[in-house]
């Protein structure tokens, strides 16, 4: 009779409670998460455009939900997870190519997607709200 | 024999070379492509939001439905559902482990990128034709 031996007791490969937290891994995560919510995202853009094309009632109240404080926090992060995972997408794309992996490269290539991706929301915003007739 | 010590992988599945999910390169090669496509229609889709922000319904609705305007909205919709089903499938696929529940996900994924993809579709073609 075969006796079942317990399990040896190796090491386990390494997973995330092992590591130090470093950018360019929080901006691997962060590029997986910004999809994620920008495929909910995309809910909100349905809304809109059947909501235009619905008639005055149903767009003034698309706008009345997107003008509340919470919409508008919603649709400013919605902004900065768009802007955030397709700059990360541009960095995946050089990748692709084989280049920008070295210790500094990647170190820039994250930081600059981070930096990037905050400063384009801002403006964005800023255009947005001047268009609208300034905050009001 | 060496080239079989060496591959655990038969002849056949190899010059097939189309893997467990019997669709080879086919969801790494168009998620590039989407990605590629997304970034300038991404681009154009937010000038048009910004050129519409502050608008009323009736202007909205017609530079959304002017041809340009809703040829690019079609294509960004197309490109971003595509895109964003094979992402969220490699999402499912990283984290949901029990078989069943992995492939009723999976399915939901596609009818949700399908349903996005038609109401968005339905919307820009209803302001464009004007009925």
């Amino acid at each position: 009779m075969a006796e079942i031996k317990a399990p040896a007791a190796r090491p386990l490969s390494p997973h995330l409670q092992i590591y130090r937290p470093m950018l360019t891994m929080m901006m691997s995560i962060v590029h997986r998460i910004t999809g994620f919510g920008n495929y909910f995202g995309m809910l909100i853009l349905a809304w809109w455009l059947i909501a235009a094309a619905s008639g005055p009632n149903a767009y003034a109240k698309f706008e009345w939900v997107a003008g509340s404080i919470i919409g508008r926090t919603i649709l400013f992060g919605y902004t900065w997870s768009v802007i955030h995972h397709m700059l990360g997408g541009i960095r995946h794309l050089i990748w692709d190519t084989g280049r920008g992996f070295g210790p500094n490269e990647r170190e820039w290539l994250a930081a600059a997607n981070l930096v990037g991706s905050i400063a384009i929301t801002v403006v964005l915003w800023i255009v947005g709200l001047l268009a609208m007739g300034g905050p009001r | 024999m060496s080239d079989n010590v060496r591959h655990i992988r038969t002849p056949l599945a190899r010059v097939r070379g189309r893997g467990a999910a019997r669709s080879g390169t086919g969801h790494f090669w168009r998620q590039r492509l989407t990605a590629v496509a997304n970034i300038p229609l991404t681009i154009a889709a937010i000038i048009i939001i910004i050129t519409l922000l502050g608008r009323n319904q009736a202007a909205a609705a017609q530079i959304l439905g002017s041809p340009l305007v809703a040829i690019i909205m079609l294509l960004f919709v197309i490109s971003v559902t595509v895109h964003m089903r094979i992402g969220m499938q490699v999402i499912i696929e990283d984290y949901v482990h029990d078989e069943s529940a992995k492939l009723t996900l999976i399915m939901a994924n596609t009818f949700f990128a399908v349903a996005v993809a038609l109401a968005c579709a339905f919307g820009i073609l209803k302001l464009a034709f004007g009925v």
